[in-house]
């Protein structure tokens, strides 16, 4: 695996995206290090999402700059861009109905070595297995959210980018959920996660990003979330 | 009044005969739908092109390289056709197509229908309108069966077989191995699927093809039934999109099944009311929009 001297897995510069005619990201800086978790907080439409999407090229018109692994990603297509090792999972799931659960899972192609085994993955979330033959939207949302997640594990992608995976979902499902990120955390897996849930994501995350309409206001260490809680619930208080 | 029941079954024989070739070109179009959004008018032009690589292969092929004896046999244009047209397709894909998809679709609609005159014009000027005869009806296939209620010629029995053979295999790749599962995926969401490293640009150009070479086979598969002429196209193709839209658009097996048994239908009113015979796939397509919009085997949005 090649690695940046300072350990830097993705760079956002002056990043700016476009949805037709509507400015949606105004300047973007921000940074991930290799196996950290980091996570966007923010209220709804203060650009979390499309920051996710501006990492994956499918954002209507971008400008700046996105490293990925030392790579400037700005002109390249798409696939090749989650061939640089990025595994995206998206707000909506985004699991097919025309497939079963085994073919959602085993959907996403393998683009670099060291990804779980179906064994591996099956074993993390034995529901999926009980479940592999049904139509792939016929699972419970949370159900849903693991396979989601799960179809990115097997190819191998070491940036994990996951929006709101907790949204929508009960307590125990949302306690698994943080046990699956923290393994992954121990595994060597970089994450950035897009989080409504602060209660979630405060315990998991190395760093906040704190955003708002399309700036981000501020970063905050893990270490500094107590003195800051005051600064953080203003910016998430609707 | 009696029907003579031998009537009805040779109509129903020859009917499934046409419903192969709608089977094959609604297939066709419900792929390209599914995938590229895009209502593919050119499609009867790609059937009307397949047919005459298969004539232009076997009767002027040779002339025009100097080489009068050369002529491209049946079976060499049942797979050359595909190829070429094929390659047509991609073509139009990858240099006009493209630059559509982030408009309304209507804009494709509009641009294949004008590939479709360009074609068609360009046949009818050096060919005759009314069609010519393709000759090449390989000596095996020459000559009639008996089926046990009546004598068929084995041709037809072998375009039947055929179109089948072809329908089902796309559907098997389409529904049941991982190519199909992208395409399929592709066909919900295709922004996903390209974040997941898969090149789906490229996909849609080879799907494209693929169901262009559809149209060409049947082409192909049609010559030797029918006269080969540049209209050929535009009279089938109007049957062909009532039959998607009763089956429901993007629908492979509906496709298949609803060609198949269009084909019969129209063949039986033949003899049951011959009057109605070029008008009972409408007045069927009529009774299903009523009753469901989606089509038969189409899912409602």
């Amino acid at each position: 695996m090649s690695s940046m001297p300072d350990g830097e897995l993705l760079r956002i510069t002056d990043l700016h995206a476009f949805y037709g005619e509507s400015h949606i990201l105004h300047g973007i800086d921000m940074t991930v290090r290799r196996g950290e978790v980091v996570t966007l907080l923010g209220r709804n439409g203060s650009g979390r999402t499309t920051t996710l999407k501006a990492i994956m090229g499918l954002v209507g018109k971008r400008s700046g700059s996105i490293m990925v692994n030392g790579r400037e990603v700005m002109r390249t297509a798409t696939h090749k861009i989650a061939r640089l090792g990025i595994g995206y999972c998206p707000e909506e799931r985004g699991i097919f109905s025309s497939l079963t659960v085994e073919e959602n899972l085993m959907l996403p192609p393998r683009i670099r070595s060291g990804g779980m085994s179906v064994e591996e993955i099956y074993e993390m979330f034995p529901n999926l297995y009980e479940r592999r033959k049904s139509v792939g939207t016929w699972l419970s949302g949370g159900e849903q959210q693991m396979l989601a997640l799960a179809r990115i594990l097997r190819t191998g992608a070491n940036l994990l980018l996951l929006d709101e995976i907790t949204e929508g979902l009960a307590p125990v499902i949302v306690q698994g959920l943080g046990r699956a990120i923290r393994l992954l955390k121990d595994n060597g897996y970089t994450i950035v996660l897009v989080e409504q849930n602060f209660r979630f994501a405060a315990p998991l995350a190395d760093r906040h990003y704190v955003m708002d309409h399309g700036h981000v206001a501020e970063m905050i260490e893990a270490a500094d979330l107590e003195a800051n809680m005051d600064k953080i619930n203003r910016y998430l208080s609707v | 009044m009696g029907l003579p029941l031998n009537a009805v079954l040779a109509q129903a024989m020859l009917g499934l005969n046409q419903g192969a070739f709608y089977a094959l070109l609604s297939l066709g179009l419900a792929v390209i739908f599914g995938l590229l959004n895009i209502i593919n008018f050119a499609h009867g032009a790609f059937y009307m092109l397949g047919a005459f690589v298969a004539l232009i292969g076997l009767t002027q092929f040779g002339g025009w390289i100097g080489e009068p004896e050369l002529q491209i046999n049946f079976w060499a244009a049942l797979v050359l056709a595909p190829l070429i047209v094929g390659l047509l397709g991609v073509l139009i894909e990858r240099t006009m197509l493209q630059r559509l998809y982030k408009f309304d679709h209507l804009y494709g609609l509009l641009l294949t229908f004008g590939v479709a005159l360009v074609l068609q014009g360009y046949f009818t000027n050096y060919y005759n309108v009314n069609g010519t005869p393709y000759p090449g009806i390989p000596a095996s296939l020459k000559g009639i069966v008996n089926l046990g209620f009546m004598y068929f010629p084995k041709y037809r029995l072998f375009a039947i077989a055929a179109s089948l053979v072809v329908c089902f295999l796309t559907w098997y790749v389409i529904e049941r191995t991982k190519i199909g599962a992208y395409l399929r995926a592709g066909t919900e969401n295709p922004n996903l699927v390209q974040a997941f490293g898969i090149n789906v640009p490229l996909m849609i150009t080879l799907t494209y093809g693929f169901g262009v070479a559809l149209a060409a086979l049947a082409g192909v598969l049609a010559a030797p039934i029918y006269s080969v002429g540049p209209l050929m196209g535009a009279n089938v193709i109007i049957t062909v999109f009532a039959v998607v839209v009763i089956g429901g658009m993007g629908s492979i097996m509906g496709s298949i099944v609803t060609g198949l048994a269009l084909g019969m239908i129209e063949g039986i009113t033949k003899v049951v009311y011959p009057p109605a015979a070029n008008t009972v796939i409408f007045f069927v397509m009529v009774i299903v929009l009523l009753v469901r919009p989606a089509g038969l085997f189409g899912r409602e949005q």
